[in-house]
Formats: structure tokens, C-alpha cells, sequence
């Protein structure tokens, strides 16, 4: 460890930790400004009082929107989108990954498939012929449309299968001479193996989901099919707040403001929770895959 | 080994990549045979077979229209200009975690600032209207120093500007991860020689933990010319308004509009199809640079 003592760098030293803390701080200052205000009475927030402490403190915009069928509706196809989606996608993904990682000589075509998958990352057919495919498999209005035409993540499919080939190839094939099957390889070796990676993914893959509102925009023509970021879309952007379904005369005791923070709150409170597990493991999981050298 | 003999062990292999292709062949290569509505006059009811052809038709209209040259500079000043500014941010921020010593605090930094990358366009968006509308809290606190009010988000002036530091603010703590990989990477013995030497902390962060990390700042800058023409198309759909079309309608937000609002499916199919043609180029040669200069692969 060097230490530097001369007086320059004992300041740059201080300046840094005090540019650091402000940066940090100002990075959260928007999301602090807008939970005190949901947490303020109808006058001071309408009113732009609130800064970063609720002023009239009150839980009852919270009430109102956990209150809100319409609220609840979309959380409730959010929840269902995050479960089956990433758990289809984690099965597609650890399926195309496993044969993927196989040498060309245990998996034969192993470089004519592996370029139709990385082909298909990059040549995109666009907005309008995918919109147009979802539409003509009949899946418009449905949660199908929401997990389906992303089910396999080709990049993390690569990711995957980098990481499918570090194991070690000694395991596989003693397992193999025993008269173990792809299968059991698969199941007893590599997936146990592989955890740490699985687990990024998984993470990644249910943020993603929870954070998509632009399918449900699109694919959803009725605004009761609405997953809850795309139902945040028509309260929060487009201001339609009679789209919450609360009663008008609880309205008028509350502020726009407050109900959309609460709204805007809500939505991330569930990646606030999974976030000590993301953090612990994407820091490796971007190294497994992104900067492999 | 007879083809029976190794289909005997691998057959499980094709069984297992099955499911991914099709998914693969259904939701991306089906979409690239509909690109051909590009040259048709495509109508829902008679398909991607059954519509017209018309040529080049489509291309030309939509090089004819003033939003052309409008939607293509937005798009490269707005993407590029972030490019920039997250990754010379991303690099200062790394260099200036590193120097910091303790480690407590460095996680907690960390843990702040990486935060707003996990959150989507919608909720920063719906912070974002709120804290920069007219009477929001940073008109009000500018107010407090004596400037006048501004319209973030309504102005032609300010809307880039406003798209580039909220994206700046939503990526470039993520951003720094890849660089304190990398600084984690340069051997310390090298700093200890150097301090011995008599080399000041300054020019061993010049000399030593720069060089160290040029490779990944390389690699980075190179893999961002795929990003191009991605300016940010959640976030722009979600901020903009035809107040500021002039400086903030992108490829992305014009295909949307013209093809998913007013239902001009081959317009938009052929601007699609443009940026999809050049976009693909752009990452290709990304790649090819970042392997020869970088020496990185994906495969």
C-alpha cells in the first residue's frame, strides 16, 4: 500500500470523497423529491412545497392507488409476465446455450448454428414487419405477445455459452465414458456449475420484463391488457388519471402529483428489493461475457 | 464413428436447440422476409405475399420528405453525444472511485449510482416530467438563484440537452463498471516500483493506471459505433412532444409514429429497413474493429 502524505494529495483526496458523496447524492435527489412528495397532502405538493421531506404527511395516496382495481390489474399482468417470461427464457436460453458450447466435433453444424443465432442479434427486421408477425400469429391481446418474441435473448444465450465452455471438460467426459446422457451432463454438471451465471441472467431477464412497457403499448390494444409500466405510461406521460378508476371525490382530496409519485414509487420498489442479489452478482456476470478477452 | 453411432450420443444435442430455433425463426428471421413490405403497397389483408409491388417507391418518398434529413441528424447528434459524454463520464467517475481508498465507501458510491440504470424510461420519465415542468423543483430552485424559468422539456433549445444528461444519469454509473474491472486488472507492484522511483500519485494515474486501462477505453469506443443509431428510443418516446420534433424526432420515434399510429405500414417498413441496412453495417465493422484492435470476440 503506498501512502501519499504530501498536503496536494491529502486535498485531492478530500475533494474527491466530498465530489463523489454529491454525485452519488445528486443521482438520488429525484427519486428522494418525488417519495416525499407522494407522501405529502393534497396542498403542499400541488402547490410545489415539497422538496425532499413530505410536508402534511399522509399515506393515503398510497391507500388510493394499492386501492385502484385498475392499479392492481396491471401489476397483477406485470407479476404474471415476470414469472412465466423469465422462466421460459432462462429454459430456452440454458437449452440453446448447452449444445452451442459442444466443439464442432461432438455437435455437428455446431457453426451453422451458432451463425444463424448471431446473425439473427444483429440484423434487426424492425419495428413494423415484427409488429405485423405478432400480430398475424394472433397473438395481439394476450401475455403471449409479451414474452414470447424475446423468449430467446440471443446475446445472453451467448453469455451462457461462454461460460458453458470454462467448465471443465474433464467432468463431462468421464461422465460421458460412464454412459451418461447430454441430459444428465446437462443436468448434473453444468447447471450446478454454472449458478452464479444462471443466476445474473435470471435477474437480468425478470428486471427486463418488469421494466418493458413498449410491447404492452403496442401489442395491447385494450388498456385492460396493459402490463403496469405501460398503465404508468397512460397515467404518468400522457397525465390521464381517470385511468386510476379512483373515485372523483377521493380526487379531490388528493394531488395528481402525489398519485403519480406513489404510482412511480410502487413500480420501483420491487427492483430495490431484488437489487442487493443484482448487485452481488452482475458485477461478474458483465465480466463472464462482455469484456472476455 | 458411423453417422448411427454418433447420432446414438448426440441426438440430444438437436433435440435441445429445437426449441430455440424456432422461437429464433418465428420472431426474428420471419420479420426479416417482412421487410419486403418496404416494396410493396403492403395491406394487412392480402399479407406480406399477397400486397403489390412497387419498387423503390417507398425509399424514394421517404427521401423526398423534409423529416429525412431531420430525423437522421437528431439521431446522430443525440446518440452520439451521449456515446461521448457516458463514456469520458464513465472514465473519470472509475479513475476517481479508484483513488478512493476506503472500501466501505466505494460500495456504497457504487450502490448509488448504479441504481438509476436499473430503472425504466417510464419511472425516471414520470420523475423527470415532474421535477422539470414549469413549476417543477428545478425551475424553482434556479428560480432561487434569479434565472428565469425554462421549458426542459418543451424547447427546442434545451430538449437534446435534456435527453443527454437524463440518459447520462440513467447509464454512466452502470458504464464505469466494465472500466473498475479493468483497474482492478493493473497489477499494484507496478505502482509501488513507480512510487519508489519517486513518481507523485498524478503522473502514476498518467503513466500507469491510464495506459492500463486503454485497452477496455479502445474496445469500448469501438463497440459503440454499433450504438450509433440508437439514440434512445424509450426515453425519446417517452419525453418528447411535437413541441420539440425539430430537435428530438428520431428514426425510432418517426417509424413508430408513421407506422404504429397512422398505420402507414410500408413508409415505415422502408425506414425501418434503411436504418436496419445501416445499423447492421455499423455493427459488423464494430466488431471487426474491436477485434483487430482490441482483440475481442463475442464467439
Amino acid at each position: 500500500m503506498i501512502r501519499d502524505r504530501n498536503w496536494f494529495s491529502r486535498l485531492f483526496d478530500g475533494a474527491n470523497y466530498i465530489f463523489l458523496t454529491l454525485f452519488a447524492v445528486l443521482c438520488l435527489l429525484p427519486l428522494i423529491h418525488i417519495f416525499a412528495v407522494s407522501l405529502s397532502g393534497r396542498a403542499p405538493a400541488t402547490a410545489g412545497f415539497v422538496s425532499f421531506w413530505p410536508i402534511d404527511f399522509t399515506l393515503e395516496n398510497y391507500e388510493q392507488v394499492m386501492g385502484s382495481r385498475n392499479f392492481l390489474r396491471s401489476l397483477a399482468i406485470s407479476v404474471a409476465r415476470v414469472l412465466t417470461g423469465t422462466s421460459l427464457s432462462m429454459i430456452l436460453v440454458i437449452l440453446t446455450a448447452y449444445p452451442l458450447s459442444k466443439t464442432p466435433r461432438v455437435f455437428r453444424g455446431r457453426t451453422i448454428f451458432i451463425w444463424f443465432f448471431v446473425f439473427a442479434m444483429l440484423f434487426d427486421g424492425g419495428l413494423i414487419p415484427s409488429f405485423l408477425v405478432v400480430r398475424s400469429l394472433g397473438l395481439l391481446n394476450t401475455l403471449g405477445a409479451l414474452i414470447l418474441p424475446n423468449a430467446v435473448p440471443i446475446f445472453s444465450v451467448i453469455l451462457m455459452m461462454n461460460f458453458f465452455r470454462d467448465v471443465p471438460k474433464e467432468l463431462e467426459e468421464s461422465a460421458l465414458i460412464d454412459g451418461a446422457s447430454h441430459w444428465r451432463v446437462l443436468w448434473h454438471i453444468y447447471i450446478p456449475l454454472s449458478l452464479p451465471a444462471i443466476a445474473t441472467l435470471t435477474l437480468f431477464s425478470a428486471v427486463n420484463h418488469w421494466n418493458a412497457w413498449f410491447d404492452g403499448l403496442i401489442y395491447m390494444t385494450d388498456t385492460a391488457n396493459y402490463p403496469m409500466q405501460t398503465f404508468l405510461r397512460t397515467v404518468i406521460v400522457t397525465l390521464d388519471l381517470t385511468q386510476v378508476g379512483i373515485n372523483p371525490q377521493d380526487l379531490q382530496r388528493l394531488s395528481d402529483r402525489a398519485i403519480r409519485g406513489a404510482q412511480i414509487i410502487v413500480a420501483t420498489v420491487p427492483i430495490l428489493i431484488v437489487y442487493p442479489f443484482l448487485q452481488r452478482y452482475f458485477i461478474s456476470g458483465i465480466k463472464l461475457g462482455a469484456v472476455k478477452e | 464413428m458411423t453417422f448411427k453411432q454418433y447420432m446414438k450420443r448426440a441426438w440430444p444435442l438437436y433435440v435441445m436447440i429445437v426449441p430455440g430455433l424456432i422461437f429464433v425463426l418465428l420472431f426474428r428471421y420471419y420479420p426479416m422476409y417482412g421487410v419486403v413490405i418496404a416494396f410493396q403497397d403492403f395491406s394487412p389483408a392480402k399479407g406480406f405475399a399477397g400486397s403489390p409491388w412497387i419498387g423503390w417507391e417507398n425509399f424514394e418518398f421517404f427521401f423526398s420528405l423534409p423529416e429525412f434529413g431531420r430525423i437522421f441528424s437528431n439521431t446522430l447528434i443525440i446518440s452520439i453525444s451521449k456515446i461521448v459524454a457516458d463514456q469520458v463520464g464513465a472514465v473519470i467517475l472509475a479513475l476517481l472511485l479508484n483513488e478512493a481508498r476506503r472500501i466501505l465507501f466505494r460500495r456504497t458510491i457504487q450502490t448509488l449510482i448504479y441504481l438509476p440504470h436499473f430503472l425504466s424510461w417510464i419511472v425516471l420519465g414520470g420523475i423527470l416530467l415532474d421535477i422539470l415542468s414549469a413549476g417543477g423543483i428545478l425551475n424553482q430552485a434556479i428560480g432561487a438563484l434569479g434565472i428565469k424559468p425554462q421549458l426542459w422539456l418543451g424547447s427546442n433549445d434545451w430538449f437534446r440537452g435534456t435527453v443527454i444528461s437524463s440518459g447520462f444519469w440513467k447509464n454512466v454509473g452502470f458504464s464505469t463498471i466494465v472500466y473498475l474491472a479493468a483497474l482492478t486488472a493493473i497489477n499494484p507492484v507496478l505502482h509501488e516500483a513507480a512510487a519508489i522511483d519517486g513518481a507523485g500519485r498524478f503522473r502514476r494515474i498518467w503513466h500507469i493506471t491510464l495506459p492500463g486501462i486503454r485497452p477496455t477505453i479502445v474496445l469500448l469506443a469501438a463497440l459503440s459505433l454499433g450504438d450509433v443509431l440508437q439514440a434512445g428510443f424509450e426515453q425519446i418516446l417517452t419525453l418528447y412532444s411535437p413541441a420539440v420534433y425539430r430537435s428530438g424526432d428520431i428514426i425510432d420515434t418517426f417509424v413508430y409514429r408513421v407506422g404504429l399510429i397512422s398505420a402507414q405500414y410500408s413508409l415505415a417498413g422502408a425506414v425501418g429497413l434503411f436504418k436496419s441496412f445501416i445499423g447492421f453495417g455499423l455493427i459488423v465493422l464494430s466488431y471487426w474493429l474491436a477485434d483487430r484492435y482490441a482483440g475481442y470476440r463475442i464467439l
